[in-house]
């Protein structure tokens, strides 16, 4: 199991190497893993079937409790069956669609990673490995959506889809970890049995607006749909494999497969309700006045995708069942659609659908194709599209008071997609053949047998829903509802008002169809509303961050030393006040401290007078001066508190300081006052402000008690044990000598240092 | 335990700092001892970490002077970790500087400035005493401070002034507080302070003292509002040294600060939200600043800044999960950072500049190179299971924990606006069709180097690659080890009794 989600991985590692021999037509050998894969998880459908479930534990980061946990019951099965089929076809399709592409040992590379996070995801039982996958899957679609590197579109497109999936991602990740704090376990399974501790957790309304975040970023729905319509710069392969049939209903997996733990609760039904129903309803009539072929099927996934977390809101076991079936349907007449799209694109070179008619006279089969799905997805009877309709419109129906509303909601979303996909299924295929497409030929079999499957099958699940009935939906059923639900698909319910409700829509539709030509004038009619769509009000958004962020960073980073020094030294003095001062007496005790003598007085005096003439002396000489003097009564201060020592090594730094001082400044320019009599007034200021804190701290200091532990022990023993007269001595060569050591290779790397600025000049040319 | 071969990672590298000063202009020798006392270094690494994870804590006292009135040395897993991952980006960047360093610089000084920068933090990091840690961090600056000037282009000279006066501020307001505490306990042993300052009755001035160490060591890490050091001066020198500072400079301050805070100042509720606060406000500071710069460069400094946000956030939570969270991430982040500024470096010496705007089609021209840079790139934003995310479940687990939700929306922020970042350079860089670029006349293209040096610059990109590879899928190891770390950050009793004996029983 972990070989069967993890070889596409491995096959996407191997493609950078090997992947220059398989350019030409050895690369439909390529499809031979989706289709193993397939075949395999195809043996499951019995033993699923049967109530079992399957699990494979493989061990990853234990310590942290993430493995590979893969759990596959009903839900997971559809959704890798759907994954690894639908793969199947779009890799076949793939080879023959973008034959002879220089980067296609890439693309491929891609599509297969994307298969396995995709299959990763929906089999994860452990919720860390779930959102590991997931990411996986967004960055799958970036590489994708961006594969057409060149165009900037499509660098932008890709850019935006990241953002969103990776935005949403982020706080499905927290969602998550929550969970996982909440319960103590990472594991879906185990978590099911936790429902009454989530619900009554005081964190469950922020859980759920963590997962919703995630899922509805994933399964672009209202207000953050339209990542999906940029994505479409895609090839179409990838839209049909991603962003109709499998990644984007990860949101609506991670929905289902998250209700028998968060959902049954009024705050995740009303939610989902409104959501999805927003959704369905907005992108349904979007799609009805869009001109190319891939923004009319881009529009009715998304409302497609809104119809099921809408189906999901609902919570009812009708609405559950028809969730089930729906995303089977979609998933079927979508990516056929898709793929047919890709034909048409890819023979005439337009996806205008105004310009676009009678290409069943060049291109038959695929014709026959479109139209079933097509038909699937109107629900006219015998399709599988008429099943899943009429399971929704029972859900509708039966869900208490809001029955009417909801139901209007959900006819005039499926008059929409009805119209939608006869836009995109039949329009280009019946009518008059315009002259320039009469040269059109049949393409490569390879591409046009894959749609005529997918859309066959819609047909034949509809007439014998029995085969997949119990196989496949009950499962699904059961995974979603937690328990062992009771019905059998069929195609003929009676008269009922689901019937007449069935009629409304596919008469509405039609109707519509026959009233409304797609034209430039009615696109242009939507576009007005343009700058109050979500996506300008996002976009404009990001760009007030980032001209904020502009803002913010340059004032920050001003390029002014002084400005840095200023905050640092502000953000300090401000720490200290707040701290030193802070409800607390603050008491000096001077009676501790010893008399201050005549000579003591009079040498602060000078250095204050120094001070003094440092700061406000307009000569440099001058000041170095002062500063020299500053020095020299620190000499006599370390003097007259016996410190011999320290006070010869402080008369030879400062004789050398004010010697080399003047060498220097005999080189300067003439002095120049440059700043401004504020500027100086506030820089003195928080001198002095940082100085007089800084003393007070150290006078708070001296009021303590000493501890002369390890001085009492350094006079006694300097002599004793370390063989030195002076102490201080001792002290710097022996008991601490380490720090000398190292004090003086700062010297030499300074010397170094010195010699290198004064003597490296970088020849023009060696200057990079 | 008491072992005196814990120094050898410092006196390796000062012997070979030394032993370059007597081949000062022999440049081709300069390289060979560089490489290969740097591999003998790594070796000496990988020694210390495996003996102090079988056999516990070793110290030696400097000169057998007893703890605490000589100079302790101390190879803790913290300890010893840091110096390993020194010795890994040292070897990648000595390599890498074999290809990319000009010869110019090489005759003056370049390899064993390099040399004592690298012994300057290894150092830093086995030191169990205050004061010879500050004298560590002056080895550290002034050396660095050489680095970035060597060569002496106005730029570097610029950057240079606003790296050190910024820094020897930073030197000052640590020398200030060691002083302060000196006052106060009359030691400058780290074991000992713990024991000391934790019986200390006047507890304003300790946490007085402890609010001049964090802006010391906060200037160090470039924390919010004390960073700004570091934008001004990373993108000047050449990248090799870039490396090396984006790698391990501030990561010095963030060890600091782990060590200080965790030992000696076990943090208040003051401080948690002051350093809960700071470490927000860094990564969103570093994070929106990546956001609108245009040199490749920057856009990583700004990166570095928005990421020392997230390990200060992982100690203002200071939960022992988060602490995991925090070495896991400096593990992650050095590897990573070191790469990033190398990738920079071909970057440049591909195409010759560093402009976002003026670069791309390097995925068309070099498509396994931009695959290998393509690692790095990604394990930074930390898409599951690269190395950047791990770190993240941890903080946001006990930041949910504690309840610190203001941190917990900062580092989801931070991780979206870096995924943001990095996939507009991925995209402007690598598929962007580039600009027919002039030639310029003072780069030496990567075409035009001898296969040699090709080698010399893509192979420690392979190298460290490979390591954040291995620390993103093997997971599972590297959270042992920052367990382990984590664990004794939060007891710190093994690392007291290993310097000053057991404690008695009577002390706290």
């Amino acid at each position: 199991m972990l070989l069967s989600v993890l070889s596409g991985f491995l096959l996407a590692a191997c493609l950078p190497v090997i992947g220059k021999q398989i350019k030409g037509n050895l690369s439909i050998l390529l499809s031979a893993l989706p289709v193993i894969l397939f075949i395999y998880f195809l043996s499951f459908i019995p033993g699923v079937a049967n109530g079992e479930t399957y699990h494979f534990t493989y061990n990853w980061v234990p310590q942290l409790g993430i493995n590979f946990d893969f759990h596959l019951d009903g839900l997971s099965l559809l959704f890798t069956l759907l994954i690894t089929g639908i793969g199947s076809l779009v890799f076949i399709y793939t080879s023959s669609y973008l034959k002879g592409h220089v980067y296609l040992d890439r693309f491929y590379g891609y599509l297969a990673m994307f298969m396995s996070s995709m299959l990763g995801l929906v089999l994860s039982d452990n919720i860390i490995t779930l959102f590991i996958f997931w990411e996986l899957t967004s960055i799958s679609s970036f590489f994708l959506i961006g594969f057409n590197n060149d165009s900037e579109a499509s660098r932008k497109s890709s850019l935006l889809a990241l953002g969103i999936t990776g935005f949403g991602g982020l706080f499905l990740l927290a969602g998550m970890i929550l969970l996982g704090y909440v319960t103590g376990s990472y594991s879906i399974v185990e978590l099911m049995g936790q429902t009454e501790l989530i619900h009554n957790h005081p964190y469950f309304v922020l859980i759920l607006f963590l997962v919703f975040m995630g899922a509805f970023t994933k399964s672009a729905q209202f207000p953050f749909h339209f990542w999906l319509p940029g994505a479409m710069k895609a090839p179409t392969p990838v839209s049909t494999y991603l962003h109709s049939a499998t990644m984007v209903k990860a949101g609506i997996y991670l929905l289902a497969r998250f209700t028998p733990v968060l959902g049954n609760h009024e705050y995740w039904n009303t939610t989902l309700i409104i959501i999805g129903g927003v959704t369905m309803l907005y992108a349904a009539i979007h799609a009805v006045f869009r001109l190319d072929l891939k923004g009319i099927l881009a529009y009715s996934t998304i409302s497609a995708l809104g119809v099921l977390v809408f189906l999901i809101g609902l919570g009812t076991d009708d609405a559950l069942l028809a969730a089930s079936v729906f995303i089977l349907v979609h998933a079927l007449y979508k990516a056929t659609l898709f793929l047919v799209t890709g034909i048409i694109d890819h023979e005439t070179g337009t996806r205008d659908v105004s310009q676009l008619s009678g290409l069943n006279k060049v291109m038959l089969p695929v014709g026959i194709a479109a139209i079933l799905a097509a038909i699937s997805n109107a629900g006219i009877p015998p399709s599988f599209g008429f099943l899943g309709k009429d399971l929704i419109y029972e859900a509708t129906l039966h869900y208490g008071d809001w029955a009417i509303v909801l139901t209007v909601a959900a006819v005039l979303t499926n008059i929409c997609l009805l119209f939608a996909g006869f836009l995109a299924g039949i329009k280009p295929f019946i009518g008059k053949l315009p002259q320039k497409y009469e040269k059109l030929h049949l393409p490569s079999p390879l591409m046009y047998i894959p749609p005529m499957i997918l859309a066959g099958l819609g047909i034949v699940f509809g007439v014998l829903p029995m085969i997949i009935d119990s196989p496949l939906i009950k499962p699904v059923a059961a995974a979603i509802l937690n328990t062992s639900p009771d019905f059998h698909l069929a195609l003929w319910h009676g008269w009922s008002v689901v019937l007449l409700l069935s009629t409304i829509t596919i008469g509405g539709g039609l109707g519509l169809y026959f009233i409304l030509k797609p034209s430039e004038g009615l696109l242009a009619k939507a576009t007005r509303f343009e700058p109050i769509s979500p996506m300008s009000i996002i976009l404009r958004c990001t760009r007030i961050f980032e001209s904020t962020a502009k803002g913010v960073t340059y004032v920050l980073q001003n390029g002014y030393l002084r400005y840095y020094v200023i905050a640092i030294l502000t953000f300090l003095s401000v720490l200290l006040a707040y701290k030193i001062f802070k409800g607390i007496d603050l008491y000096v005790n001077f009676g501790k401290l010893t008399e201050i003598t005549l000579y003591e007085a009079i040498v602060l005096a000078i250095m204050a007078v120094s001070i003094v003439f440092t700061v406000f002396t307009r000569s440099r000489l001058v000041a170095v001066a002062a500063m020299g003097i500053i020095g020299y009564s620190i000499c006599l201060i370390f003097l007259f508190y016996s410190a011999p020592d320290l006070a010869m090594t402080q008369f030879s730094i400062d004789t050398l300081t004010v010697i080399l001082f003047v060498l220097v400044l005999y080189n300067l320019p003439k002095y120049l006052k440059l700043s401004d009599t504020g500027s100086r007034v506030r820089d003195g200021m928080l001198a002095l402000i940082f100085g007089g804190l800084i003393s007070l701290l150290t006078l708070e200091v001296l009021n303590e008690p000493l501890e002369r532990e390890i001085s009492a022990y350094y006079a006694e023993n300097a002599y004793t044990l370390a063989k030195g007269k002076n102490v201080v001595n001792v002290i710097l060569v022996d008991f601490r000598g380490a720090d000398t050591m190292v004090e003086i290779i700062v010297l030499s790397i300074a010397a170094i240092g010195v010699f290198s600025l004064l003597k490296l000049r970088l020849k023009s040319i060696e200057k990079e | 335990m008491s072992n005196p071969y814990i120094i050898l990672p410092i006196i390796s590298q000062l012997f070979t700092a030394i032993l370059l000063m007597f081949f000062w202009t022999q440049k081709n020798t300069q390289k060979a001892i560089s490489v290969i006392m740097s591999l003998v270094t790594l070796g000496i690494s990988v020694w210390l970490l495996t003996i102090v994870l079988k056999n516990g804590i070793h110290v030696t006292q400097a000169g057998s002077w007893e703890a605490p009135f000589g100079i302790t040395f101390i190879a803790d897993p913290l300890s010893s970790l840091m110096v390993l991952l020194t010795s890994l980006a040292g070897l990648a960047v000595s390599i890498f500087s074999v290809g990319s360093v000009r010869n110019a610089r090489v005759r003056f000084g370049y390899f064993p400035i390099f040399h004592f920068l690298l012994m300057g933090l290894n150092g830093a990091f086995l030191t169990g005493d205050i004061f010879n840690l500050y004298v560590w961090f002056e080895i550290i600056i002034i050396s660095s401070f050489v680095l970035i000037t060597l060569g002496g282009e106005k730029a570097q000279i610029e950057g240079s002034i606003k790296y050190v006066t910024m820094n020897l501020l930073a030197s000052a307001i640590f020398l200030t507080a060691i002083a302060i505490l000196y006052g106060l306990v009359g030691s400058l042993n780290m074991a000992d302070l713990s024991i000391k300052v934790a019986n200390l009755e006047n507890r304003r001035l300790v946490n007085v003292t402890a609010i001049l160490f964090f802006v010391g060591f906060g200037i160090k890490s470039a924390v919010f509002p004390l960073h700004f050091w570091l934008p001004a001066s990373y993108h000047t020198p050449p990248p090799a040294i870039s490396a090396i500072f984006g790698g391990l400079l501030t990561k010095v301050g963030v060890y600091a600060l782990l060590r200080v805070f965790t030992l000696i100042f076990v943090p208040d509720e003051f401080m948690i939200n002051l350093i809960s606060w700071v470490a927000g406000l860094t990564i969103l500071t570093g994070c929106i600043g990546a956001l609108i710069q245009n040199n490749i460069r920057k856009v990583f400094s700004y990166l570095i800044v928005g990421h020392i946000g997230y390990m200060i956030a992982g100690l203002g939570m200071f939960t022992e999960a988060a602490l995991i969270g925090t070495v896991f991430y400096l593990i992650h982040d050095i590897i990573v950072k070191t790469n990033l500024f190398m990738v920079s470096g071909l970057i440049f010496k591909i195409k010759g500049t560093f402009s976002m705007r003026n670069l791309g089609g390097l995925y068309k021209e070099y498509p396994k190179l931009s695959l290998l840079m393509a690692i790095p790139i990604f394990s930074l934003v930390g898409i599951p299971p690269l190395s950047g995310f791990w770190a993240k479940l941890f903080w946001v687990e006990s930041g949910f924990a504690i309840e610190n939700f203001m941190l917990v929306a900062f580092i989801i922020a931070g991780s979206f606006l870096t995924l943001f970042v990095m996939a507009k350079l991925w995209a402007e860089v690598f598929w962007k069709d580039g600009d027919k670029l002039p030639k310029k006349i003072n780069v030496k293209y990567f075409w035009e180097l001898k296969p040699l040096k090709r080698t010399a610059m893509v192979f420690p990109i392979v190298f460290l690659s490979l390591i954040s590879l291995y620390i993103g899928l093997g997971a599972d190891h590297v959270i042992q080890l920052s367990t382990i770390i984590g664990k004794q950050l939060m007891d710190t009793t093994p690392y007291i009794e290993a310097v000053l004996g057991p404690i008695n029983e009577s002390q706290p």
